[in-house]
C-alpha cells in the first residue's frame, strides 16, 4: 500500500522542505508493539490484586425494589460489596468537568435502572472467577418501569420520562430543547426552487470494538495516594471524574496512561477508573476493574443512534438555494458526550456546500437505550453519510452529474458558511476532481478547470436577511404545544450583514483556572468567580449554538463549534450581534494561602468539583 | 484457592507456574509465568489476541485449559526476537503494521505458524492464515503485505 | 469455582459426571464468561478420542478430531471445506467434530454437514444414535460421545455453504449442507440440512420432497427452495433477524444446490 502525494495541489500554500512533516516515519511506539513490550494498563503485575465486577441491569428501565447479597458476600474470596452509597459523591457528567450540562449519571445506579446493563453494585474478589459467581448469587426484585427506545418516541407527549436532570428527554441548549441554526430565510428559498428534493436517513449505533475493552488497575502507593492504570483515551478527564465521584483531591491519584490498545472515542467515559480506584480505596488492595468483551459491546457507550430529515430546494441547473435539516442524536441515558454531538453537527451544517438559505433543528434526545459518547468525527460522520446520500438524490432529481452537482455547490475560498464564518483552505473541488479521475468517472472541461480558489462573489460572500423563530423552548414539545420538529417559520428578521457574536479565544488565566489550583489541593478565596466575574456563558449571552464556555486550554475533544447564532432569544430584543460581549475579567494572579491542603468545604458540592461552578 | 502447580517450556526455559482451578493458559501465561505478550480481548476465540503455538501450532490460550499444557512447548512473541528481531517483526514495523499494536502478538503468532510450514505463501494463503486475528486500526492490508514481506526475507536470507 | 478433573479414557469421563472439555472453544468460554454453571471440568486424556480412519463405506471420527484434522485427511475431502468454514486456523486446531455437535444457536456448522450426510453417534458405551435424534435430545443428553459414523461421500455429492456478514470468516447467519444423488440432471434424493436456523442444525423435508425428481437447475430447484422455510424455525440474534433468515433461506439454498457464487 503507497500513499500518493498531489503536490501539485495547493502547492503555493505548503512547505515542502520540512524536515519531518510529508516523510515517512516508523512509529517511535512499534518496537513495543512487535515484541509484546509494550506495557498497556493489564501488563502491570500486582501482588495480591482482586478483581471488581459488576452487577447490571437485564431491563432497560427498571427501579430496585431490593438486593440480597448475602449469598455472594458468603463465597470464600469475596472480599467486598461495593453498593451506591459506597461512591461518595455519586453523580456526575462527564462534560462537567469543563462546565457543559447538568450531573446526571450515578456511577453505581440507584434507585433506578435507565439502560439495560446499568450497574447497581460491584463486587470485590480474590479470582475473577468469584467475582463472576458472586454477581450471578446476588438476587435482585426489579419493579420493570415503561421504557423509549426511539428518539421522536421520546419527545412526544406522554413518553415516559428517562433522566431526571432532563426530563422533557431532551438535552437543553438554553432556552431551546434543540440547537437552531438560521441563515437567510429557507421557506423563501423553497418558493424560488424549481424542485423540492425530501428524504430521512439514520444510522444505528455503533460501538468502536476497540481489541482492549476498557479497564483500570488501581493500587494503594503510600501518603494515601492511588496509582490508576487505564486504557482511557482521556487521562486528565478521567482524573478529573475520578477525584469528583469519590470527593478526593486529585493530588492523591497517581493516573499512568497513555498506551492504548484501540480506543476511537470508546475510551474516553472515565468509569473504569473511577470504579477500580473505589475498589482499591475500599480493600486497602490493588484492583483490577476489566469489562470483558460483552460488556465492551452491551455497556461500551457507542457512537448514538442518528436520525435526519433534509429537504432541499433546487433550481434546474443543480444550485441548492435552499436546505432544511432536523436532526436527532440519541444520547441513550444520559448525556456523556452527545451533547456535544449536537453542537458539533450544527457546526457542520449543511455540509461543505455554499447554500444562501439554511435551516437547522439539532435535538440531543434521552431514551433508555445504552449511553452514546465519541466516536470518530460523532456529530459529523454520520450526517455526512445523509448529506451526501442527499447530494445523489438532488442529482439524480435535477438530472446532473452528481459529481458536478457538488463542485457547482462546494465552499469557494471566501464564501459565507451558514454559520458566518469565511470559508478558506476550501479543498472538495480538487477532491471531486481527484477522485472522478481514480474511478474512471469523467468530468466536463469546466468542472476539470474549477477551484476551490475562484468563484466566489460578493453574494456568495455575504450574510443574508435572516428569518428568525422562537419555536421550541423546553418543556413545549413535551406538554404538546408542538406539531413538529422541523424548523419554523420565521416571525422576525435579522437583518443581512448580521454577524452574530464572535467568539475569541478567551485569555489562558480565567477565573475558573482557579477552581483548577482547587482542584489539585489549594484552597480558593471565598470572593472569587462569583458569577458576575464568570466567562462568558449562553445564560447571559445570546447564542443558538450555545457554546460551552470551555476555557481555551480545555482539550481538543471538546472545543466548541466556532459558530456564533443566528437566532435571539426573548431576553435580548434584537439584534442578536449587538449583545455586548462581558467585559473579560480582569487578570489575578493566584496565589494560594493554604497549599496543598484537601480542598475547601461549600455545602452541598464536592470539594473537589472542576470546571464551572453551579 | 487451591492451587495446582503445572510446568512447561515457554520460549525455551522450563518454567512452573501455579494455577487456579479451570485457569485458561492466557492467564496462567500472563499472571504465572509473566509473559505478557499474550493480549486479552474477548476471551470467547473470536479475536486472535491471545495466539500462542503449542508444539508449533496457534492456539487460542483464551479457550486452553492451564493444566492441560503440561510439558509441552510454548511460544509466544516475548520470545520472538532472538539477538536480533525476526523478519516478521522488521516488517511489521517497516510496514507500518500495527498502530495500537494489541493485536500485533497475536498477528505474529499466527504468521509465524504460516511461514514455519509454508515459506512461500500466496496473499491468499495469508489471509487465511490470519482469519482467526481481529485488526481495528491497522487495517489488513499493510499486515498482509509485511507478512509477505517477511516471507520473501526469510527465504532470501538465513532461511534459504 | 470449576474443579478440573483430569481422566485417562472416555469411559472414566463419562462416569465422573462433570462437563467433558473437548477443545475448548466452547466450554472454555463458559468457564470464562460463567464459571458458576461449569462446576465440574472433565478433562480426558484419551488418544481414542482422536482416531480418524476409514471403515468400508464409513468415516470413524474420534469426537476429539480436530477440524484441522479432518482438513489433513485427504480421504476426508468432501469435509474439507467444511472444516475449513469454522473459525481461523488456531481455532480449527483445537475445534472438535464431537464439540460441534453441542455447540449452540448460531455455532456448529459441521454437525450441519454430519446431518446432511445422515451420520451416527456413538456414544461411549458403544450405543449408535442416528444424528436426527440426537440432535433432539441433545440439550439434555447425558453420557460422552466416542465417535461419529459417518457414510463416505466424494466431494460431489456434498454441497455445503455457510453464510457470513464477514469475509474471511465470520460466524454463521446460516449454514447450508445438501446430499444429493442425480442420475442425468434429475435429483433422485437430497438431505438438506440448515444451520442457524433453529435450536439445533434442522433437516428441511419440505425441499426434500420437492427436490425429488427435480432437475438440478434454477427452474427444477426453484419449489424446494420456497419449500424449505417451513421445516425451519429461525430465531433473531445480533447477526441476523428471523425474518431476514426466512428471506434469503430459499436463496441460499438455491446457490448451494447450483453452486452459483
Amino acid at each position: 500500500m503507497s500513499v500518493e502525494f498531489r503536490k501539485d495541489l495547493f502547492a503555493n500554500e505548503r512547505d515542502d522542505n520540512l524536515n519531518e512533516i510529508g516523510k515517512p516515519k516508523i512509529r517511535q511506539d512499534i518496537e513495543g508493539h512487535v515484541t509484546g513490550r509494550t506495557a498497556y494498563y493489564d501488563d502491570h503485575l500486582f501482588d495480591g490484586l482482586l478483581h471488581m465486577r459488576c452487577l447490571r441491569s437485564p431491563h432497560h428501565h427498571a427501579r430496585v425494589r431490593s438486593v440480597e447479597t448475602s449469598a455472594a458476600e458468603e463465597m470464600a474470596g469475596v472480599r467486598r460489596v461495593v453498593r451506591p452509597s459506597d461512591v461518595p459523591n455519586n453523580l456526575n457528567a462527564l462534560l462537567s468537568i469543563i462546565g457543559f450540562g447538568k450531573d446526571d449519571e450515578q456511577l453505581l445506579a440507584e434507585p433506578l435502572v435507565r439502560y439495560k446493563g446499568e450497574p447497581i453494585l460491584a463486587i470485590i474478589a480474590d479470582t475473577e472467577a468469584i467475582a463472576r459467581a458472586a454477581c450471578a448469587a446476588v438476587r435482585v426484585d426489579w419493579e420493570v418501569m415503561p421504557h423509549v427506545l426511539d428518539v421522536e418516541e421520546a419527545i412526544a407527549p406522554g413518553a415516559p420520562s428517562v433522566n431526571p436532570a432532563y426530563p422533557n428527554n431532551t438535552f437543553t441548549y438554553e432556552p431551546y430543547d434543540h440547537v437552531k441554526l438560521r441563515f437567510g430565510d429557507v421557506q423563501k428559498g423553497f418558493a424560488e426552487a424549481d424542485h423540492i428534493v425530501e428524504a430521512e436517513y439514520e444510522m444505528s449505533p455503533i460501538e468502536q470494538a476497540p481489541m482492549e475493552t476498557c479497564g483500570a488497575i488501581a493500587a494503594p502507593e503510600t501518603a494515601e495516594r492511588f496509582v490508576c492504570h487505564t486504557g482511557t483515551q482521556a487521562l486528565f478527564f478521567s482524573l478529573g471524574t475520578t477525584a469528583k465521584l469519590l470527593d478526593t483531591p486529585s493530588s492523591r491519584l497517581h493516573f499512568i496512561g497513555g498506551t492504548v490498545g484501540g480506543g476511537f472515542g470508546g475510551k474516553v467515559d472515565s468509569i473504569v477508573e473511577p470504579m477500580a480506584v473505589l475498589g482499591a480505596m475500599l480493600t486497602g488492595r490493588p484492583v483490577k476493574f476489566q469489562w470483558d468483551r460483552p460488556e465492551e459491546m452491551q455497556v461500551g457507550a457507542p457512537r448514538g443512534a442518528e436520525r435526519w430529515r433534509i429537504k432541499d430546494g433546487v433550481m434546474n441547473d443543480g444550485r441548492i438555494v435552499a436546505r432544511q435539516f432536523t436532526g436527532f442524536f440519541d444520547a441513550g441515558a444520559y448525556t456523556r458526550l452527545s451533547s456535544y454531538a449536537g453542537t458539533k453537527c450544527t457546526g457542520h451544517l449543511p455540509g461543505p456546500y455554499t447554500i444562501p438559505n439554511v435551516a437547522a433543528n439539532t435535538f440531543c434526545v434521552y431514551t433508555n437505550r445504552t449511553p452514546a459518547t465519541a466516536m470518530r468525527g460523532f456529530g459529523i460522520t454520520g450526517v455526512d453519510f445523509a448529506l451526501e446520500c442527499h447530494m445523489d438524490r438532488v442529482a439524480e432529481a435535477v438530472g446532473v452529474d452528481p459529481i458536478s452537482l457538488r463542485i457547482l455547490n462546494s465552499y469557494r475560498d471566501g464564501d459565507m458558511k451558514a454559520h458566518r464564518r469565511v470559508a478558506k483552505n476550501c479543498a472538495l473541488v480538487e477532491c471531486c476532481q481527484v477522485a472522478a479521475g481514480k474511478a474512471g468517472w469523467g468530468l466536463s472541461a469546466d468542472d476539470m478547470a474549477a477551484s476551490s480558489m475562484v468563484g466566489t462573489s460578493a453574494e456568495r460572500a455575504a450574510i443574508p436577511e435572516t428569518a428568525l423563530d422562537q419555536e421550541g423552548r423546553e418543556g413545549e414539545r413535551v406538554a404538546g404545544r408542538l406539531s413538529t420538529t422541523a424548523p419554523a417559520p420565521g416571525t422576525r428578521v435579522l437583518p443581512a450583514g448580521t454577524r452574530g457574536r464572535g467568539m475569541e479565544a478567551v485569555p489562558v488565566q480565567r477565573p475558573d483556572m482557579q477552581i483548577l489550583s482547587e482542584r489539585v489541593g489549594h484552597a480558593v478565596p471565598d470572593k472569587v468567580d462569583e458569577p458576575e466575574a464568570a466567562p462568558p456563558v449562553a445564560a447571559t449571552v445570546p447564542s443558538a449554538i450555545a457554546p460551552p464556555p470551555t476555557p481555551a486550554t480545555a482539550s481538543p475533544p471538546v472545543r466548541p463549534a466556532a459558530a456564533p447564532p443566528a437566532a435571539a432569544p426573548p431576553v435580548v430584543p434584537e439584534p442578536v450581534g449587538a449583545a455586548p460581549l462581558p467585559a473579560p475579567p480582569a487578570e489575578q494572579s493566584y496565589t494560594p494561602d493554604k497549599p496543598f491542603s484537601r480542598g475547601v468545604k461549600r455545602p452541598g458540592v464536592s470539594r473537589f468539583l472542576s470546571g464551572r461552578r453551579r | 484457592m487451591p492451587k495446582t502447580p503445572v510446568t512447561f517450556n515457554l520460549n525455551g526455559a522450563e518454567t512452573g507456574v501455579f494455577v487456579d482451578d479451570a485457569q485458561n493458559l492466557l492467564e496462567a501465561l500472563r499472571r504465572g509465568a509473566g509473559d505478557l505478550s499474550p493480549k486479552f480481548g474477548c476471551g470467547q476465540g473470536t479475536c486472535g489476541a491471545c495466539t500462542v503455538l503449542i508444539d508449533g501450532v496457534p492456539h487460542l490460550s483464551c479457550l486452553t485449559l492451564a493444566e492441560a499444557v503440561s510439558n509441552r512447548n510454548i511460544e509466544t512473541t516475548g520470545g520472538l526476537a532472538g539477538a536480533a528481531l525476526h523478519p516478521l517483526q522488521k516488517a511489521f514495523m517497516e510496514g507500518f503494521a500495527a498502530q495500537c499494536g494489541f493485536c500485533t502478538s497475536g498477528m505474529l503468532m499466527a504468521a509465524k505458524a504460516l511461514l514455519d510450514r509454508n515459506p512461500r505463501p500466496s496473499r491468499e494463503d495469508v489471509i487465511e492464515a490470519i482469519s482467526g486475528n481481529l485488526c481495528r486500526c491497522t487495517g489488513y492490508e499493510p499486515i498482509v503485505d509485511a507478512i509477505l514481506k517477511a516471507a520473501g526475507e526469510m527465504r532470501g536470507g538465513y532461511a534459504a | 469455582m470449576t474443579r478440573v478433573v483430569t481422566v485417562s479414557s472416555l469411559a472414566e469421563a463419562a462416569a465422573a459426571g462433570g462437563a467433558i472439555l473437548g477443545g475448548g472453544t466452547l466450554l472454555m468460554r463458559q468457564v470464562n464468561d460463567a464459571p458458576q454453571e461449569v462446576p465440574e471440568l472433565v478433562h480426558v486424556n484419551d488418544p481414542a478420542l482422536r482416531i480418524l480412519r476409514s471403515d468400508g463405506a464409513h468415516w470413524h471420527i474420534g469426537a476429539g478430531v480436530t477440524m484441522t484434522d479432518i482438513i489433513a485427511s485427504p480421504d476426508c475431502a468432501a469435509l474439507h471445506p467444511v472444516a475449513r468454514s469454522i473459525g481461523g486456523p488456531a481455532l480449527r486446531n483445537m475445534a472438535s467434530v464431537g464439540g460441534n455437535l453441542f455447540a449452540p444457536h448460531p455455532y456448529g456448522d459441521f454437525a450441519v454437514a454430519l446431518l446432511a450426510l445422515g451420520a451416527e453417534v456413538i456414544w461411549s458405551d458403544g450405543r449408535a444414535q442416528d444424528i436426527e435424534s440426537f440432535l433432539r435430545g441433545r440439550d439434555t443428553a447425558q453420557g460422552a460421545v466416542q465417535a461419529l459414523r459417518v457414510p463416505k461421500v466424494t466431494p460431489d455429492r456434498l454441497a455445503y455453504r455457510k453464510v457470513s456478514r464477514t469475509k474471511p470468516k465470520g460466524v454463521s447467519v446460516m449454514s447450508v449442507a445438501v446430499l444429493l444423488e442425480t442420475s442425468a440432471g434429475t435429483i433422485t434424493s437430497a438431505r438438506v440440512a440448515f444451520g442457524a436456523m433453529g435450536p439445533t442444525p434442522m433437516r428441511a423435508p419440505s425441499a426434500e420432497a420437492a427436490l425429488r425428481g427435480a432437475r438440478l437447475d434454477v427452474a427444477g430447484v426453484a419449489a424446494a427452495c420456497d419449500a424449505c422455510v417451513r421445516d425451519l424455525a429461525p430465531v433473531d440474534d445480533a447477526l441476523a433477524s428471523a425474518w431476514y433468515r426466512a428471506e434469503v433461506a430459499p436463496i441460499h439454498l438455491r446457490r448451494c444446490l447450483l453452486g452459483e457464487v
